[in-house]
């Protein structure tokens, strides 16, 4: 059975439908367990004190931000070349979950910044990049809307798609390239993390979550895209006839 | 070839030059993209007074001092080979110690004293419990800063 198997719209919705409860319910849970051990369970940091607590949202939301528009492009690349109608569809759903995690990332580093570096924002190379992101992510929203024939709109979202997982790169490495006010990767690093045991496992925890979190969101949101599109079509097949 | 084929080929080859393009522009602007320069980078720079810059750097060990007003603080920020010496008149994160990283943000005066109109902390990738950190220091483990 292959990936084609699936590509079929009507087989494709009644799967996501049996896989969303469950993604809803392990989010839920690794969400509570995740944050329970964050908050409370974690030990304070030898010199940030109580405001590490900040890294168990901040730290996995910036990493879905990266992983949401690298299945972005991953997508719209898939939707170019081989044509499938579902591959388009879950580009542009994963596109404002990605805006999400990003805006979450944007925040919470905002607030740690504050009592930590004495700033809420400067403009470094890794948090330029990554409000570039944002925008990026908000630019391929506005296109979709932009563009009336659905087509047209997927071609064009997708290009704009490509050319903006250039940042990607440039996000992850942007503290070893360029001299940073940010700190670099404390958990993906060529020596091991950087990271005491008793704060990785949350955060870790966290970052599973929030991949549950978005494989949930991202079947709602297709299944939501195909129901929209079965209503439009019946709709203009009822003013034709 | 076929179609898919040809459109495969042709979304690699745009990815690759605009990777190219990419890699490029960002190595042509390094200079405007690094937040702060080190002090090495500013002694063979040899940047005339009252330009606005960022300086980073530790917080060289016993440099903390105070002048006679008692609100401008004078210390020197180092990278372990090139030390520049810096003034500030405002307030401190409170990560600034000796031993810390920090940007300061400001302009070299004539004498080659660095007047800081900001200071940041710069935190480092390291996170850990107050008591591994201790225990790290007894058993002379520390690779961090120096407290």
């Amino acid at each position: 059975m292959s990936i084609h198997y699936f590509a079929n719209p009507t087989r494709f919705t009644r799967l996501a439908g049996r896989i969303q409860p469950w993604s809803a319910g392990v989010t839920g849970l690794l969400l509570v367990v995740g944050l329970y051990l964050g908050l409370f369970v974690a030990p304070a940091d030898y010199q940030q004190g109580d405001s590490v607590r900040i890294m168990f949202v901040h730290v996995p939301a910036a990493w879905m931000a990266l992983f949401c528009y690298t299945f972005l492009a991953v997508a719209s690349a898939v939707g170019l070349i081989w044509k499938h109608p579902l591959a388009d569809l879950a580009a542009k759903a994963s596109a404002p979950i990605g805006a999400c995690f990003t805006f979450i990332a944007l925040a919470t580093g905002s607030l740690w910044g504050k009592p930590m570096w004495g700033t809420w924002w400067v403009w470094d190379a890794r948090l330029t990049s990554v409000l570039i992101l944002l925008f990026l992510y908000l630019g391929y929203m506005a296109l979709w809307q932009a563009i009336e024939d659905a087509q047209k709109a997927a071609r064009a979202a997708a290009i704009l798609a490509l050319v903006g997982f250039v940042n990607v790169p440039i996000i992850k490495f942007s503290v070893d390239w360029w001299n940073t006010l940010h700190q670099p990767s404390s958990v993906i690093r060529m020596d091991g993390p950087s990271i005491h045991a008793s704060m990785l496992w949350p955060l870790l925890l966290m970052a599973l979550a929030f991949k549950a979190y978005f494989i949930t969101m991202l079947l709602a949101r297709m299944r939501m895209e195909l129901n929209l599109r079965r209503i439009r079509a019946l709709r203009l097949a009822e003013r034709d006839s | 070839m076929t179609r898919k084929q040809r459109r495969l080929s042709i979304v690699a080859g745009f990815m690759l030059t605009l990777g190219v393009a990419a890699a490029l522009v960002l190595t042509a602007f390094e200079e405007n993209i690094v937040f702060f320069y080190t002090p090495s980078q500013l002694a063979e720079k040899n940047i005339p007074p009252d330009r606005r810059l960022r300086l980073g750097g530790l917080v060289e060990e016993g440099s903390i001092g105070r002048e006679a007003d008692g609100v401008t603080i004078t210390f020197r920020v180092t990278d372990t080979v090139e030390a520049v010496p810096v003034r500030f008149r405002g307030l401190l994160p409170d990560l600034f110690r000796e031993g810390q990283g920090v940007v300061a943000e400001g302009s070299l005066s004539a004498e080659g004293i660095f007047v800081a109109t900001g200071v940041l902390a710069k935190h480092d990738e390291n996170y850990m419990p107050k008591e591994v950190a201790e225990a790290l220091k007894e058993a002379g483990q520390w690779k961090g800063d120096h407290e």
